[in-house]
């Protein structure tokens, strides 16, 4: 027979597609820090960088003050922006996976709802201005709201059912999305004065002050990444549904708990730093699948990669576009989703619709 | 080689009772499976052959006794019971974009340790078992890209690769269970003759023991040892084709008028229209 001779290739993540995510992630983030109000020459920006590392001194023939600029002002936003990017992404594809549902996305389980909850709330007490910058207490607020919104719809989806299937939970989740949004609306009414500065954050930005929003988020997102990416064989082994994935000797609901604790974490950080922002979870993940393969051993960490580097390139076009003036880094996410999704939902056959 | 010791039976099932949201499906089901034997569990829809075997695979709750190989499947941990008991259900989940090879890999889910990743071992045990089953031009085609039949013989990949221990082969006989609900309820006549006699085949070189549930009756006489007929939560008859497929069981318990005849290879029942004529 004529195909013995040929060797099996199971579905992995290849050398040259983890080398493009690579060369993406590179790229989105010597060009973030290189353009802006002052464009600089991105090799001196790529040399600046490698000298913070230790032992390493390139001439890099830009000014003390751009160098300023590159490693203080954009350095701390673009490493945001791959860290929230990433953390929509790897959210979003491990939701579809653990949910078998193509339009999952991270904001799914009531963390967006309870993050916007928690953020109208602290800037209504106006906990917004004082503390540590401009954001002051609303990120820790919107992390509090976010998992609250997640712990709700976890108890209400165990509730009446012995059985928490994904549907249940779903629905709790809807649920749990519906209530939020309804005392936030009450908040909001109570509050018409905060309106503007709500808005500011439901719409999302990578505003930073320093290097304060990377040290909140940095934890939760290695925490989230390492666990999810760990399970990336058995989100392929959840593809068959719960009863046949337990008869293959994995245990579905304890997998499925693990995996939404963990990607809920990390989206909660990265909404609380950065808040809403459309439609990463989505496109990113969605986009891997068509291009690369269905495998979550392929999607979850282009996920990561992809997901980091569309973040800081929408970020880019967000501070630019309407430079001096910014736009909410969500207006550009939802700008290119939008007409992606509806792609998504004309090749749904492919997805598993 | 082991007449020293009577076997313990693959599968020995005492008094079961399986409720599903509080509505009893088996109300006290007694069997006994033989290593490498092929039994049929037949009886009318709702009769519960599939909960039967959904219990025997560890997937529904139970009271009563289940033992596979002499040990009480409450006693296995999930892994040690995947890789002694597969299952291919009626209609199993076709995961888009899935290619075979990556599905038959599914079944050594059972030897992978927790988080880990299917060694080189893995990997040749499935290309050997697409071998087997004629698969391995089909192994980078997305499963939902395959006819009926070749999706069958996937879906038994996957199966038998979550029986194949790693190592030389010297573990007991018939160690393997392969529980079978409605196996050809989507093929055509050709591709039920086609995926049987490979069942039945491999139940001899693979070692393996068989349980099916089956609708087509004559069918279901011409493969298997045994038949149980099923009806109403219990077990109402048992033995081999001829003793259970006969007119008068039919016609009780299926509410049936049925001609049996005898063919080849057991009796063919053939449905019979009651005369409306007047």
């Amino acid at each position: 027979m004529r195909h013995k001779d040929t060797h099996l290739r199971p579905s992995r993540l290849t050398a040259g597609a983890f080398a493009a995510g690579a060369g993406a992630v590179v790229a989105a983030t010597v060009l973030g820090l290189a353009l802006g109000p002052v464009s600089l020459n991105p090799l001196g920006v790529a040399a600046e960088v490698l000298n913070l590392l230790p032992g390493v001194d390139i001439p890099s023939g830009l000014s003390t003050q751009e160098a300023a600029i590159v490693t203080q002002l954009r350095l701390p936003r673009v490493v945001l922006g791959l860290i929230v990017g990433a953390m929509l992404a790897l959210a979003g594809a491990c939701y579809q996976g653990v949910f078998r549902n193509p339009l999952a996305d991270p904001y799914l389980l009531g963390v967006a709802a309870g993050a916007g909850l928690g953020a109208t709330v602290a800037v209504a007490l106006g906990l917004s201005g004082s503390g540590s910058g401009p954001g002051g207490l609303v990120p820790a607020f919107a992390f509090a709201g976010a998992l609250l919104g997640v712990f709700l719809a976890y108890g209400l989806g165990a509730v009446g059912t012995r059985v928490r299937t994904p549907t249940t939970l779903l629905l709790a989740g809807v649920a749990v999305v519906a209530f939020l949004t309804a005392i936030q609306t009450y908040v909001l009414q109570r509050n018409v004065e905060t309106i503007r500065e709500v808005y500011t954050f439901i719409l999302g930005s990578l505003v930073t002050t320093g290097w304060a929003e990377v040290r909140l988020a940095l934890p939760y997102a290695l925490l989230a990444t390492i666990v999810v990416l760990a399970h990336r064989r058995e989100l392929d082994v959840f593809s068959v549904g719960d009863e046949e994935a337990s008869s293959l000797g994995l245990h579905p609901h304890r997998s499925r708990v693990i995996l939404l604790v963990a990607a809920s974490l990390g989206t909660a950080a990265a909404v609380s730093v950065a808040g809403l922002i459309a439609f990463v979870g989505i496109v990113v993940p969605h986009v891997i699948r068509l291009v690369a393969g269905t495998s979550y051993r392929i999607i979850l960490p282009l996920s990561v990669l992809f997901g980091g580097a569309f973040l800081v390139v929408s970020d880019l076009l967000a501070r630019t576009v309407l430079a001096p003036s910014e736009l909410p880094i969500g207006v550009i996410t939802a700008f290119l989703g939008a007409p992606f999704f509806v792609l998504v939902l004309r090749t749904a056959k492919r997805v598993g619709l | 080689m082991n007449a020293a010791h009577p076997v313990d039976p693959a599968i020995e099932i005492h008094d079961l009772r399986v409720a599903l949201s509080g509505v009893p499906i088996l109300r006290g089901v007694d069997l006994s499976v033989a290593p490498g034997e092929w039994v049929t569990i037949i009886g009318p829809n709702g009769a519960g052959k599939s909960t039967l075997l959904r219990a025997i695979g560890g997937l529904v709750a139970f009271t009563g006794q289940i033992r596979l190989h002499g040990v009480p499947l409450g006693r296995l941990s999930r892994r040690e019971r995947a890789r002694l008991v597969a299952t291919v259900p009626q209609n199993p989940e076709i995961p888009p974009g899935m290619a075979v090879l990556d599905y038959a890999l599914l079944g050594r889910t059972p030897y992978i340790r927790t988080l880990g990743r299917e060694s080189a071992a893995d990997i040749e045990i499935v290309e050997r078992v697409l071998d087997r089953l004629d698969l391995l031009p089909f192994a980078g085609r997305p499963l939902e890209t395959l006819s009926g039949g070749e999706r069958q013989r996937a879906f038994l990949a996957r199966a038998l690769a979550q029986g194949v221990r790693p190592g030389p082969a010297d573990g007991p006989e018939h160690r393997q269970i392969l529980l079978l609900d409605e196996p050809t309820s989507a093929l055509d006549i050709g591709h039920q003759q086609d995926v049987l006699d490979l069942v039945d085949e491999l139940r001899g070189t693979e070692r393996l023991t068989v349980v099916s549930t089956m609708h087509d009756l004559s069918i279901a006489g011409e493969y298997a040892d045994r038949l149980v007929l099923l009806a109403h939560g219990q077990g109402v008859a048992a033995g081999t084709p001829d003793e259970v497929l006969t007119e008068e069981t039919l016609g009780a318990h299926y509410g049936a008028r049925v001609r049996v005849t005898r063919g080849e290879h057991g009796p063919l029942v053939i449905p019979v229209r009651t005369s409306t004529r007047r």
